[in-house]
């Protein structure tokens, strides 16, 4: 116990010298920003507290933005865009040359169509099941439970690891003679090949992707969980409702706020699946888990001949894609916020 | 706003200045490396070697994941970033990066008798001297003989076909519960060696890529049937998608597979992970209708031409090219000499195991009987985008996404609009 | 939703809590298992990985694996000077014996018994099994730690993974400061602008970054990683949300003391911000620790190479060194249990109290 009390003290007093450390940091930009504040204004200041993040945005996100929009109206090899050639909307119209764009195969570019399906496959049953778990689980350690703490940290441990880390381990268990086949046979079932199996592999790419980023949710749920009033569940157990009504009427509903931040960040997350599920089934079999950022990937990087031309415009696509979502989003804060 | 964002700029690229390591008094050469087993510790002392005769010059290791110097090397080639000497497996693709060391090597006659063919590899339009082949591979398969002797079956011989095989390796399997009686790794260049001996000839007549014909079609047919009647398991071939690689050695040296057509490489793989588990051995080619070969192929280590020092450059590699130093490198890798002189003997390979020996005789010897037609796709210089369209097709095929017949019609579309690309 | 802060832990609502004393709702049992499958889910696959990481290649590829890494036992005989290995040999009789090979020729062993060294037996290969005990194959963890230069690999990973998570923690907490206190023209226009890149992964524009990255000279510094992911929105998002909690009198009040903005940033909203701050802190760690494939295109040197880098170079082309590529994932899972650990409390009261207004 002593041990204990004694660790306490020490964490105590290095937050100590690292909070006296930050005090100390953020001095050395007192004076100058005083200086800047007289010259611009109190109005101007908020442009200056943006600055930094701005010029990095710029700088690493706007113009390779740009860079990437006009990549898509060029073709050949070359890295350098004053080098590569004009080619006019060439690319997008082979990216959208299709006879019926329901049928893939149809497609003269038919990987993109084969990954832009398995994504938006992959992304309703990930976020359908993602949502569910994260509910169940989140209603659970909302109770009353012996080691609520360790339990949380439990269900949260896996975000914490890289998606080639969490790939790897579960490929590792999910192979031939991994310890799950060992497990099927033990118990006198059949080996199964998972990633023979177009079912399979889409099935424990969801599964894994899960796993994984589950607990991330789940928190978010139960700080929603946490800020609903107690009281109005002891008016409702006053009046003798039952717990099913309970949960539908009062839980289900002030839950929903945080519930729509869970939908849209998975369905965005879900559309940008791309390493998790690379190392794990390496897209196969054939193309079954074969997502559209895998597909941009290796068009402008894994190809021997290198097509950043069609790739950036297969990019444009897919952001035209998430602005919807995000428009979506946007809507959905707005009523959230009104509502 | 503008200014701010210059001063960043600047404080930015001080920082970094002082963040890469300053120019020293001595010539700093960088060679970046991937390892497959242990070749790097190998090359090191070697080096270590050079640096001892040159003071004046450093050079070091950059040891790299494969997946770098696949994928991220091109790009840096490409931005003018690269380092000085690479070992590369694209051995045509990048050949407009290397730099041509024939004014800097002492006598451009020993690179030429030496490394010959390969030299045409690395320079598929001209005749620079460019690297050397660290390791030339054939490809070629490994049989489980002690299932062989097991099962009772007597193992084909000399001249004997794919069908044979493939109908003795049944055999063994169904007889010991073996879950895969076949095995070939997932890759283009695996494939292009049994169609050719089928009679593919890769090429038309005015040398321009003609992937699919009929003997092409034969090996692919084969293929899918082995594939659908369970002599060959879906798991490497149906699992992954696109080009990706995938090798049955894990499920070999476990012994789940009696034949493995795989390549020279493995060898000190086996020796290491099986050793004397089985007798794991290395047999000659089989038989096709055209011919009884496999595919040459192999890592190089090539000048890059931004090199800064391409003096130095020159004189490392003459170093490193130079006979004994090679024979070293080859006889403690376990590698297959791509060193004609050395190719005939002269290389004492440092194993006991009587299988890699006999292994490493069976490619060795291999090398004079692998068809022309496979050193022409081999020295092709575009040759990854007939090995991607053929493997990831018939991938398709196999798992029954596409049907054969679609199948090669997409290899050749595949082909056709990688090279407009590429020509563009 | 305004009140986020942490409810008392005596509910007695019908949801979390159980019913009746020493009676057991269906949900009670429901959730004891569900949270035992959890617990064995979770940490089952990590404690597989550490298991296995601790295995020779040989042991790796074992079916059915071997839940404790093993190996064989071997045996010095007498007249014979390498150790021998040592099986299990079922005899004529049925009983079994252990005995050492001396080689194996096809299907035949040669075998002796230790304890009578000068008569070998011949046995069928399929009437032995190997004898073996429990032993860690080391060796995965100290062959790679001494091959490379590991101390520099993780040196550098620490330099990045600091400098830019308090790079990330400075700009985005001012950004987010910006967006969230003052009301100015164009505020919306760059909220929108930021949500609209928390979209893009940089999967995606990976070459054009790399040609900035360039032109400004940066390939082969640290600073390359570092600051391209520095601007993160996420980041910004997360803070700006916390941020609109705080009561806006507080910061009237300061500027009434005439308080500079800067001091009202540092010294009034960054402290209330502290549980978001850890939050982003934590991810930004994680994020930049576990970086792969961005440092691998920028970083070629290996004077400059993180640890994940470093420790892929075990992926050749025709083979992966599975043993050690194991054994160095569980090394650069350390730190972040470490973190995990130190920081737990954080995390998960962090994530839940910032949890998006």
């Amino acid at each position: 116990m002593a041990n204990l009390t004694d660790r306490i003290k020490i964490s105590d007093r290095l937050a100590g010298v690292a909070a006296w450390l930050v005090l100390q940091f953020f001095r050395i930009f007192e004076i100058p920003l005083s200086l800047i504040q007289r010259i611009v204004g109190v109005r101007g200041m908020p442009w200056i507290f943006l600055l930094p993040n701005l010029a990095f945005f710029g700088l690493f996100v706007v113009i390779p933005l740009c860079i990437n929009f006009a990549f898509s109206f060029t073709g050949g090899t070359d890295l350098f865009l004053s080098d590569r050639i004009y080619t006019g909307t060439e690319q997008y119209g082979f990216l959208l040359d299709c006879e019926t764009f329901g049928d893939p195969i149809t497609c003269r570019e038919d990987r993109f169509w084969k990954g832009l399906y398995n994504t938006a496959t992959f992304t309703v049953f990930q976020v359908t099941f993602l949502v569910l778990f994260s509910m169940i689980t989140a209603l659970i350690l909302n109770r009353e439970i012996r080691g609520r703490g360790f339990f949380r940290a439990v269900f949260f441990f896996p975000v914490l690891l890289s998606p080639v880390v969490v790939a790897l381990i579960w490929k590792w268990i999910l192979l031939r003679d991994g310890i799950m086949n060992a497990f099927l046979v033990s118990v006198g079932l059949d080996k199964i090949l998972f990633f023979v199996s177009p079912e399979w592999s889409m099935f424990w790419a969801v599964f894994v992707s899960i796993w994984a980023h589950m607990g991330f949710y789940t928190l978010i749920l139960l700080a929603g969980l946490q800020a609903i009033p107690p009281d109005l569940y002891e008016a409702a157990e006053m009046d003798g409702t039952s717990k099913e009504r309970v949960f539908w009427r009062i839980t289900l509903p002030l839950l929903w706020p945080n519930l729509l931040v869970v939908v849209v960040l998975a369905l965005i997350k879900g559309v940008q699946i791309f390493d998790e599920v690379f190392v794990l089934t390496g897209g196969g079999p054939g193309t079954a888990t074969q997502f559209i950022v895998q597909y941009i990937y290796n068009t402008g990087f894994t190809e021997p001949v290198r097509n950043f031309g069609l790739a950036s415009a297969a990019s444009i696509v897919l952001g035209l894609v998430l602005f919807v979502l995000t428009i979506t989003q946007l809507a959905a804060t707005r009523a959230r916020d009104n509502g | 706003m503008t200014i701010n964002l210059k001063t960043l700029l600047t404080v930015t690229s001080v920082a970094a200045a002082l963040m890469a390591s300053p120019a020293l008094a001595q010539t700093e050469l960088r060679m970046m490396w991937y390892n497959d087993g242990s070749e790097g510790e190998v090359m090191q002392t070697i080096l270590d070697r050079f640096e001892a005769d040159n003071p004046d010059i450093t050079v070091v290791l950059d040891v790299v994941p494969y997946k770098a110097v696949l994928e991220s090397l091109p790009i840096q080639l490409a931005a003018g970033a690269g380092p000085d000497i690479a070992r590369v497996t694209d051995l045509g693709g990048l050949s407009e990066y290397y730099l041509d060391l024939s004014p800097y090597v002492s006598d451009t006659e020993y690179w030429e008798t030496s490394f010959g063919p390969f030299l045409d590899w690395l320079a598929p339009d001209s005749d620079r001297i460019s690297g050397f082949m660290t390791q030339l591979t054939v490809t070629g398969p490994y049989v489980n003989k002690t299932l062989f002797e097991q099962a009772e079956v007597t193992m084909p011989g000399e001249g004997a076909t794919w069908d044979d095989w493939a109908t003795a390796v049944v055999v063994v399997a169904d007889k010991l519960d073996i879950p895969i009686p076949m095995a070939w790794d997932r890759s283009g260049h695996r494939v292009a060696g049994p169609a050719i001996a089928m009679g593919a000839k890769m090429f038309d007549t005015e040398g321009n890529p003609a992937l699919v014909d009929d003997g092409l079609k034969k090996m692919a047919q084969r293929l899918y049937d082995w594939h659908q009647d369970g002599t060959m398991s879906k798991e490497l071939w149906g699992s992954v998608s696109g080009s990706t690689y995938l090798g049955a050695n894990e499920d070999f040296a476990n012994a789940q597979v009696v034949f493995y057509m795989s390549g020279s490489w493995q060898i000190p793989q086996f020796a290491n992970k099986i050793g004397d588990a089985f007798d794991w051995w290395a047999v000659p080619a089989p038989c096709g209708d055209a011919a009884c070969t496999g595919m040459p192929g192999g890592a190089a280590l090539v000048a890059l031409q931004d090199t800064k020092h391409p003096e130095e450059v020159g004189k490392l590699m003459d170093f490193l090219a130079q006979e004994e130093n090679l024979a070293e490198f080859y006889g403690k890798t376990l590698f297959i000499p791509g060193h004609l002189g050395l190719a005939t003997g002269g290389v004492e390979f440092a194993t006991d195991d009587p299988r890699a020996k006999h292994a490493l005789e069976t490619f060795s010897g291999a090398v004079p009987t692998i068809s022309q037609t496979a050193f022409d796709l081999q020295g092709y210089k575009n040759n990854r985008v007939l090995f991607n369209a053929l493997i990831s097709r018939l991938n398709e095929a196999i798992v029954g996404e596409l049907t054969l017949e679609q199948a090669y019609g997409r290899m050749e579309e595949d082909v056709a609009n990688q090279l407009a690309e590429l020509n563009r | 939703m305004a009140d986020t802060s942490t409810q008392p832990r005596t509910l007695k609502s019908l949801i979390t809590a159980r019913r009746g004393r020493g009676r057991l709702h269906w949900t009670d049992v429901f959730s004891y298992t569900y949270l035992f499958l959890g617990v064995l889910l979770m940490f089952g696959p990590v404690v597989w990985l550490v298991l296995s990481s601790f295995k020779t290649p040989a042991g790796l590829i074992e079916f059915p694996p071997t839940l404790l890494p093993l190996g064989q036992i071997e045996v010095v005989v007498e007249g014979y000077e390498k150790p021998l290995l040592l099986f299990d040999v079922v005899q004529e009789d049925g009983t079994t014996k252990q005995l050492a090979q001396v080689r194996r020729i096809g299907i035949i062993s040669q075998m002796v018994d230790p304890e009578n060294p000068d008569k070998t037996v011949r046995v069928p290969i399929d009437q032995r099994v190997k004898v073996r005990e429990f032993r860690l194959a080391v060796e995965n963890y100290t062959d790679p730690l001494k091959r490379f230069n590991f101390v520099g690999f993780l040196n550098n990973s620490i330099i990045v993974t600091t400098v830019a998570t308090v790079i990330t923690l400075l700009i985005n907490s001012m950004a987010a400061y910006a967006l969230s206190i003052y009301e100015f023209r164009g505020r919306n226009a760059i909220m929108l602008f930021v949500i609209c890149t928390l979209m893009i992964p940089i999967t995606v524009i990976l070459v054009p970054v790399y040609l900035v990255v360039t032109q400004l000279g940066m390939i082969n510094s640290l600073w390359a990683v570092i600051l391209p992911g520095a601007a993160t929105p996420t980041g910004v998002f997360l803070l700006r949300q916390y941020m609109l909690t705080i009561p806006k009198d507080l910061i009237e009040a300061a500027r009434m003391d005439k308080a500079s903005e800067w001091s009202i940033y540092s010294k009034v909203v960054m402290p209330l911000t502290m549980p978001a701050i850890a939050v982003l802190a934590i991810f930004s760690i994680m994020w930049r620790w576990n970086e792969f494939l961005w440092p691998l295109i920028v970083l070629t040197r290996t004077e400059v190479h993180t640890l994940q880098v470093g420790l892929n170079a075990f992926q050749g082309e025709l083979n992966v060194q599975w043993h050690y590529i194991l054994a160095m994932t569980v090394v650069t899972l350390i730190p972040v249990v470490v973190v995990f650990a130190f920081l737990q409390k954080f995390i998960t009261t962090g994530i839940a109290s910032s949890g998006m207004k």
